[in-house]
């Protein structure tokens, strides 16, 4: 097969989650104003405080400009009045148990390869599963009761732990941060919660699975994680939505707050629809992810691996304000076709002897455009500091792009400041070579960019590192040039 | 085994094979000698089925069918092996696993039982004392970081493990000294067999001091110039290929 045919090839692949779930919505009407965020407090039956959190927000946001600088990413301004801010399965009424969930629904997650029904949670893992805008199920929920653990939908947790909410809402990503923080933390409509208490070690992988349904909504989630000192979680989140034409927003903000001596390790398989080969329709995701490791000895660990969305704008990001804390970030992004990608992280170093290690591994195919992003910054006080960074970009073909912006601020002379950056392309020689031994294409094609990704893979849970290396082999099928 | 018919090929527009004939039998050792720009390598590539060489004439029959038409990975899994003169890296993906990769691709293609990882351990661990390697070189990264003798011990013993029928060794010996030589040597005698054929492209005949051919040809200006037996490449060593000229030689 010649290149020009592969490249064809790629850009006819499917997105095998698509299809559309046909359910009742209970929808605000398009637009936003104060009135649609007191509707959705109001629908959720929320606080006084969170109402008026909402309301600040939203003022904020009103006096901020939508950014448009980055120079590597491209796309028509979105209308803020034709989306619609809440939409949510009906019939909502408080569901006690999982046979009470629509059968419709749990089909759906069914298809999409969630097991929630209780005889299919052999698996050691706890899913809160988010449609649309609202959690829909949890699994697992009494088990981990027992140790102390919250773990669930948002909503439930401002009805049941409005003290959590109100201390730790915003800790990290306060509604100033960015516009797109600022939007999210005024229309916010659900998410998950989770609590690990001190000296708890969570025994299973805990997972939030994300669903964009219904047409012209934005997905707007919230996750909140709090690790007590001395405990460990592992947490997941996986996301799809429907092909739909139009471009969808998806911002969501995540905060993690990891205490002393606490570890939380958040890993992502992102596989919004990216839209057609013209670059028609697909998710913009635009996230805010944060964490704080806020007490000495603490630790954070990002993994994601990014091959949906026609545009993602994330950098899951730490903040190393305990002394002797980790920040960790492993990044594997995608983009093919017409996609764009522009990612990376923050680490911010504050207390003592904090250290931090960035891999990302960029792979760009058909038009597409990866930019790696990171800042590292040593304040003052960061005596002893310590960064490692490696940006990897892998091209096929030749009308994609792979650029890489790292910037440094370093006010410490004590610090160690490493940075290591490459840029290949698949070569039609490592191809042949494989084929030569009898591989076929695909098989060829798989081994080599997972070889290229090997070590973000290997620092996902085993369940997901399967999932996630079976998504890059189908997301580049056939895209060597 | 294989026939080669008046083989001409181009690569980017450029004639580098005018007329190719050979044909090797089962059980045979063939050298294929000449400068260098004669065309040696081109012939392995376009029988290997690289992309970027152009036939534009002729044909090679492999086992009485048409080579030419099958697809890199087909010919691999029909028998027909390439070492290369430049082995290629692949970072990340460990050597061991590529090569049972491999392996399994061939039997599966023969409708023969994958092997597992245990059993295949034990049989590249032998592979691997008959070539003198380090075994630490199995789980490194595909040719990554090995030293030029390394990658094309490598290359040799993918061939022992893959056992083709037909083995081309594209300057295999280029660039080893004469304890490697001999090592990769062993390694090829050990593959000679009535049923299978092996293809040496070289620049010296030192090679085949230790890998007797059966027939020696000599390519230049991308046409066989002369053929003979073993004797050929010895008095070529003497007399160099600069009295090729005018024969065909450019």
């Amino acid at each position: 097969m010649s290149s020009t045919d592969l490249l064809d090839d790629l850009t006819r692949r499917e997105y095998p989650h698509g299809f559309v779930t046909s359910i009742e919505d209970d929808q605000a009407p398009p637009g936003l104003n104060e009135d649609i965020v007191r509707l959705i407090s109001k629908k959720k039956n929320e606080p006084e405080f969170l109402l008026e959190w909402r309301l600040k927000a939203f003022r904020h946001w009103l006096t901020m400009e939508e950014p448009v600088w980055w120079p590597k990413v491209s796309y028509p301004r979105i209308d803020y009045q034709s989306i619609i801010y809440y939409s949510a399965p009906k019939p909502k009424k408080q569901l006690k148990s999982l046979d009470e969930v629509d059968p419709e629904l749990l089909r759906t997650f069914e298809k999409l390869g969630i097991p929630l029904q209780e005889q299919q949670r052999l698996s050691n893992v706890a899913v809160d599963a988010v449609f649309d805008s609202v959690s829909v199920a949890t699994t697992f929920k009494d088990k981990l009761k027992e140790m102390g653990i919250i773990f669930g939908s948002f909503s439930e947790a401002v009805r049941e732990h409005p003290e959590l909410i109100q201390q730790y809402l915003g800790s990290v990503v306060p509604y100033t941060d960015n516009y797109f923080a600022a939007l999210n933390s005024a229309v916010f409509s659900d998410g998950s919660f989770c609590y690990i208490p001190p000296g708890v070690r969570c025994p299973m992988e805990l997972s939030t699975y994300f669903r964009i349904n219904a047409a012209n909504t934005g997905q707007f989630e919230r996750t909140l994680l709090i690790a007590e000192p001395g405990s460990y979680v592992s947490y997941l989140e996986g996301c799809t939505a429907p092909m739909r034409d139009e471009n969808q927003l998806h911002a969501a903000v995540v905060e993690l707050v990891a205490l002393g001596n606490a570890h939380i390790k958040y890993s992502t398989v992102q596989n919004w629809y990216p839209g057609d080969k013209d670059g028609k329709g697909g998710i913009y995701n635009f996230v805010t992810k944060r964490g704080k490791c806020a007490g000495k000895g603490s630790r954070i660990s990002w993994t994601q691996v990014e091959t949906g969305s026609a545009i993602t704008w994330k950098y899951p990001s730490c903040i190393l304000q305990g002394d002797d804390s980790v920040g960790e970030f492993y990044s594997v992004a995608v983009t093919a076709n017409r996609q764009q990608a522009d990612t990376g992280t923050k680490m911010i170093h504050i207390g003592k002897n904090t250290k931090s290690t960035i891999i990302s591994k960029g792979i760009s195919a058909g038009r597409g455009q990866n930019t790696y992003r990171g800042a590292v910054k040593v304040l003052k006080g960061a005596d002893g500091a310590r960064n490692y960074s490696q940006c990897d970009s892998l091209l096929m073909g030749d009308r994609c792009g792979a650029h890489t912006f790292p910037y440094l601020d370093v006010r410490n002379p004590t610090a160690t400041i490493e940075h290591e950056a490459s840029t290949s392309k698949i070569g039609e020689d490592q191809l042949f070579y494989c084929r030569q031994r009898g591989l076929s294409e695909e098989d060829a094609v798989s081994m080599i960019v997972n070889g290229f990704c090997k070590e973000v893979l290997r620092e996902l849970p085993m369940e997901f590192a399967v999932e996630a290396q079976k998504l890059l082999g189908l997301s580049l099928e056939g895209s060597v040039g | 085994m294989l026939k080669i018919e008046n083989l001409h090929a181009t690569v980017d527009g450029k004639q580098i094979l005018r007329g190719i004939d050979l044909e090797v039998g089962a059980g045979e050792v063939h050298a294929i000698m000449g400068p260098n720009g004669s065309g040696k390598s081109t012939l392995a590539a376009v029988l290997a089925g690289r992309e970027g060489y152009e036939v534009t004439a002729g044909r090679a029959l492999y086992q009485g069918q048409d080579l030419l038409a099958l697809a890199p990975e087909d010919r691999a899994r029909q028998g027909v092996f390439l070492a290369f003169q430049y082995p290629v890296e692949i970072p990340g993906v460990g050597n061991a696993y590529f090569m049972r990769a491999a392996l399994n691709a061939l039997r599966k293609a023969r409708g023969e039982e994958e092997v597992d990882a245990i059993d295949f351990l034990e049989l590249i661990k032998s592979k691997m004392q008959l070539l003198e390697m380090n075994q630490a070189l199995l789980s490194r990264s595909v040719n990554e970081g090995f030293s030029g003798g390394e990658k094309k011990r490598n290359e040799v013993l993918q061939m022992l493990v893959l056992e083709p029928k037909l083995a081309i060794l594209d300057e295999t010996d280029s660039g080893l000294d004469i304890d490697a030589l001999r090592i990769v040597a062993r390694g090829v005698n050990a593959l000679r067999g009535p049923d299978r054929a092996t293809l040496m492209v070289t620049h010296y005949q030192r090679l085949l001091d230790y890998v007797v051919p059966d027939r020696v040809h000599v390519l230049a200006g991308g046409k066989i110039v002369r053929s003979g037996g073993r004797e050929l490449a010895l008095e070529l060593e003497k007399t160099g290929y600069g009295q090729l000229a005018g024969t065909g030689a450019r």
